[in-house]
Formats: C-alpha cells, sequence, structure tokens
C-alpha cells in the first residue's frame, strides 16, 4: 500500500476523486434510506445520526484514524502506527500507489463514514443522541480502524498475512457493521412495542430514492477500490450491477412466493443485500459469480431479516438481515467463485483452488465478526453505565425529532406531533407475524 | 330538519354529490374519516412482517334537510354509495332543532 510510485497518474486520480466523492454520497442516500423506514416522529433523528457520523468520523480520522489504519505497522498485523496523526508528513506531493496519499486518505475515510451510520440502523428510534455522538468516535478507534488496518493496512494480517480477499470491504464495512448493530441493539433492548405494534415504514419512496443514492454510489465504493482507472475498476463496476440486480429479483422472488406481494421496500432491500455481498467479492469473481453473490444475498436475506422476531432482538432496520448476513455470504463465496484472471493469483472452489481460499476467508469472517461484536458490546455497557444510553421513555413515546431536536419533519397541522391521525393510530394492539 | 350523515367509500364521493345535487339539495359538508366496520381493515407485508391495520380511509358527508325529503335523501345517498362490496358504510339521520344562516342571522328551514 505504501509503495511509491514517481508521481502521481492524473487518469488514477481523476478516478479516484470522482469515486471518493461517489462514496461520500452514500450516507446521505443511507439517511434517506433509513429515514423513510421509520415512523414519522423520529425520521429527522435517524438523519441526524448518519449526518453527524460524517462530521464525528471526519475529526477522529483525520486525528488519528488514519494513521493508525494505514500508517505502517506497528504491532504484527494488528494496527498501524502513529507517524502520521494529524495528517502529519503528508502533502500534495505525497503519492499512494499512483494517486496522492491523501486522497487515497479521503476515499479509506468515506467508507469509515458510512459504516458508522450504518450501525445506527440497528438502534433506531431510541438510542440517546448524547450517547450516539460519544459512541461514533470511540467506536471508529476501536473497531473500524483495527479492522481497517487488518484488511487493508500495509503487513495486516489478513490480507498480506493471511491472504484472505476483501476487495471493497465486506469484512471491515460490512461484517462490522452488522456484528456491531447487533451488539448495540442488545445492550439497548427492544423499542416500545415491539413485536405488539405495527412500526411501518413511514415514507417508502423516501426509501427508494435513499436505495438508488446507495446504488449510485457504490460504483464508487467497489470500482474506486481498483485504486486505478483500469480494467480491475471496470470489472469490479459491471459486476456491483449484476450483483445489485439479482439481489433485488432474488428478494421480490421469495415475497411473491411467501407473501403473494413483491413490495417496494422488498425491492430496495435486495438491491441493497446484492450490493453489500459483491462489496467484497466485486474484484475478485467472475461474472457469473456476481450473478450468484448477488441472487444468493437476495433470498438468504429476504429470510433473515425475521430472525429478529424469532430471536427477540430489536434491530430496528435489519443492519443484521442485510449487513451481516450480506457480508458473510459475499465474504465466504469469495471462495467458491474467485478466478486468477480477477485476483490475479487466489482461485476459488469452482475455478480448481481447492477449499484453501474458503477456509481462509472463513477464517477472516469468524474473527472480524467476533471482534466487533465483543468491542462495540463493551464500548455499548460502558455508555450505559456512564451517560445512559437509550433515550428516556417520554422520549421514545412522543418521538425523538420533537423531544431531542424540537422539530417535527413534516407539518400535518393535526394534531401538532407531525403525525396525522391516519398514521400515528395504526392498530395498537396488532400481531406481527413474520412469515420466514 | 334532520341532519343525516353518511360514511362511504371515498370513490363514491362524486356519485352521492351528483345524486344530492340532483335531489336539490343545496350545501354538504365532506371531512376525511376513517374507521372500521365488521370487515375491520387490512393487512399490509413489510419486509416479510404483516401488519394488520384497521382504520380504513372514508369520507364523511354531512347534510341538513327538511324532514320531507329526508327519506328521499337517504335512499339517494344508498343508492349512490353502493357498490354490494364490504365496506360500503352507513348513513343515519338526527332531528335538528335550529339552523342559523351566519350571513343573514334566517332561521329555520329558510336558512337552509
Amino acid at each position: 500500500m505504501t509503495l511509491a510510485a514517481a508521481s502521481a497518474d492524473t487518469g488514477d486520480t481523476a478516478w479516484l476523486l470522482a469515486a471518493t466523492a461517489l462514496v461520500l454520497l452514500m450516507t446521505p442516500g443511507l439517511a434517506l434510506f433509513y429515514g423513510g423506514m421509520v415512523r414519522t416522529k423520529s425520521v429527522l433523528n435517524m438523519l441526524m445520526m448518519s449526518f453527524v457520523s460524517i462530521a464525528l468520523v471526519t475529526v477522529v480520522w483525520l486525528a488519528a484514524g488514519y494513521s493508525l489504519a494505514f500508517g505502517e505497522d506497528a504491532a504484527g498485523g494488528l494496527i498501524g502506527g502513529l507517524d502520521h496523526v494529524g495528517m502529519s508528513g503528508l502533502g500534495p506531493d505525497s503519492v499512494q500507489g499512483t494517486v496522492p496519499t491523501v486522497l487515497f486518505a479521503t476515499f479509506q475515510l468515506t467508507f469509515a463514514i458510512v459504516t458508522a451510520a450504518l450501525v445506527s440502523g440497528a438502534v433506531a428510534d431510541r438510542a440517546k443522541f448524547a450517547a450516539w455522538l460519544v459512541f461514533v468516535p470511540v467506536w471508529a478507534l476501536l473497531v473500524y480502524v483495527p479492522v481497517a488496518h487488518w484488511v487493508w493496512g500495509p503487513g495486516g494480517w489478513i490480507l498480506e498475512r493471511l491472504g484472505a480477499l476483501d476487495f471493497a470491504g465486506g469484512l471491515p464495512v460490512e461484517i462490522v457493521s452488522g456484528a456491531s448493530g447487533l451488539a448495540l441493539c442488545l445492550v439497548l433492548g427492544p423499542r416500545m412495542g415491539f413485536k405488539k405494534d405495527a412500526m411501518r415504514p413511514h415514507n417508502l419512496p423516501m426509501v427508494m430514492l435513499g436505495a438508488g443514492l446507495l446504488w449510485f454510489g457504490w460504483f464508487g465504493f467497489n470500482a474506486g477500490s481498483a485504486l486505478g482507472a483500469n480494467g480491475l475498476a471496470a470489472a469490479a463496476f459491471l459486476n456491483t450491477l449484476a450483483a445489485g440486480c439479482t439481489g433485488l429479483l432474488g428478494w421480490l422472488f421469495v415475497e411473491q412466493k411467501r407473501d403473494g406481494h413483491p413490495t417496494t421496500l422488498g425491492a430496495a432491500s435486495g438491491a441493497v443485500a446484492g450490493l453489500v455481498a459483491i462489496t467484497p467479492s466485486c474484484g475478485s469473481v467472475s461474472l457469473l459469480g456476481a450473478l450468484v453473490v448477488g441472487l444468493a444475498a437476495g433470498v438468504v436475506c429476504s429470510y433473515a431479516v425475521s430472525w429478529k422476531f424469532k430471536l427477540n432482538y430489536d434491530d430496528s432496520l435489519d443492519v443484521v438481515g442485510v449487513h451481516l448476513v450480506g457480508g458473510v455470504i459475499g465474504t465466504l463465496l469469495i471462495g467458491v467463485f474467485a478466478v486468477e484472471s480477477m485476483t490475479g493469483g487466489a482461485e476459488g472452489l469452482l475455478y480448481g483452488g481447492g477449499l484453501a481460499q474458503l477456509g481462509k476467508q472463513l477464517l477472516a469472517v469468524v474473527v472480524v465478526a467476533a471482534y466487533a461484536f465483543g468491542v462495540t458490546y463493551g464500548i455499548g455497557r460502558l455508555i450505559d453505565a456512564t451517560m445512559g444510553l437509550r433515550a428516556t421513555e417520554e422520549q421514545e413515546q412522543t418521538g425523538l425529532d420533537l423531544t431531542v431536536h424540537a422539530e417535527t419533519a413534516y407539518d400535518h397541522g393535526v394534531l401538532g406531533h407531525g403525525a396525522p391521525v391516519s398514521s400515528s393510530v395504526v392498530s395498537p394492539a396488532q400481531k406481527v407475524t413474520p412469515q420466514a | 330538519m334532520k341532519l343525516i350523515t353518511a360514511i362511504v367509500k371515498p370513490y363514491r364521493l362524486d356519485e352521492v354529490k351528483n345524486a344530492l345535487q340532483e335531489l336539490g339539495v343545496h350545501g354538504l359538508t365532506v371531512s376525511e374519516a376513517s374507521g372500521y366496520g365488521r370487515q375491520r381493515g387490512h393487512t399490509e407485508v413489510y419486509r416479510g412482517a404483516e401488519y394488520q391495520v384497521d382504520l380504513v380511509p372514508k369520507v364523511r358527508i354531512e347534510v341538513v334537510v327538511e324532514d320531507a325529503v329526508a327519506e328521499d335523501v337517504i335512499d339517494a345517498i344508498v343508492k349512490a354509495a353502493h357498490t354490494g362490496k364490504i365496506g360500503d358504510g352507513k348513513v343515519w339521520a338526527l332531528p335538528v332543532d335550529t339552523v342559523v344562516r351566519v350571513r343573514t342571522g334566517e332561521r329555520g328551514p329558510d336558512a337552509l
């Protein structure tokens, strides 16, 4: 990662500048995706958790995160050094590969931002906003940064030493956000009325818009991870498109069979599941592999989102069902569909590589998921014991928008609290019957 | 005088309005309503989880008419709102003591 070319390549630099902007757009896109899925009374709080993550993660990343993730290895592939704290020693002329180092650092920063924002989906409607402001920087430094170093940092134990593959972030982004979301929602406990009240998405067009922006940004995420304007970027781009499509179709197919209706929320969720799964694998699998990876994620994730009802954890917006499960599928299937023409070496089961690569992928998945879950659980418990992690009952009941932010998203002018009668009075004693 | 209140399916509103105009009813009040009768509401599905939504959207139509035409008005509303399917609604009538036209101060049937 620190092999220096003589100077930056303008084509590569131009593409990575664009890709960085695309990835940054994913976080506002995620805010809309998540915001549409919560109830009217807490949509602004949901948007805020994503937007404030942009600011918080950027500050800690520039202060120490980048150095600890991508600085020279300081401890056996586990963490980077402090050479670039405060971005010291990096100027416009510093080069990483064929792009300016500051651009590489910014590109990686956008990954850290969206990962933090993803976690918020598990704690929707009930986390204390002040606690979120403390959680994000601590979590970014203790969870995201080490895993990013393991996978992409110089001398990182997963990619460089173990030889497991992760092109664009199945481990540090998808699996880390999913496992962290699970840990945090276990500390927090379920929303009031979980499994009893209907908690319908309040604005599905907003969900679709958010999913569209995520998909658009995902091309920067995956194709940008080639770190150059080249054929590998193009292949990753096409794989990303293919898997998003089969993910969408797979989820809709399950819905039609299971519920009798292909839904908009299902289409958006399926596309995201496919994109999640192709994230680690877009730079290593064949096009056939990409189609299968997306389809598998769409089908499996559409069932996985109902686990929360059976196992009794309230992962509000299905960070576990979509990101953890999708990330595991995509990371493992590298061991099946990796082709030498993409990886430059490693081959999966289907292309004559045997079980070796699959074993490496599995080890990486287990260690990363366990680390992210354990450390996040610890951070969550610590915050809960000191400042409190959960909003008060009154705040949760009235809605976080009004009680925390002193705003409401919509002026319906009926009951004052931003909700029309028809959307707020939804069957108080309703059953929630997951079909899966 | 009678106050006739009808709760009907929103898409039958135009039919009811036309029927009342043909009868010579001068004015009416329409408001959005929601509720349920014997059929209860409908089911919605989000990521595989089914939600039973009790309250279905309806419109409430209110007219005040003279006693003599009240039955005809009720019949006209029922005929116009009828689809034969579940959830067609209800119509009821109540006696009205006084009606005052705010602009002129007229009272009783003259105010209608």
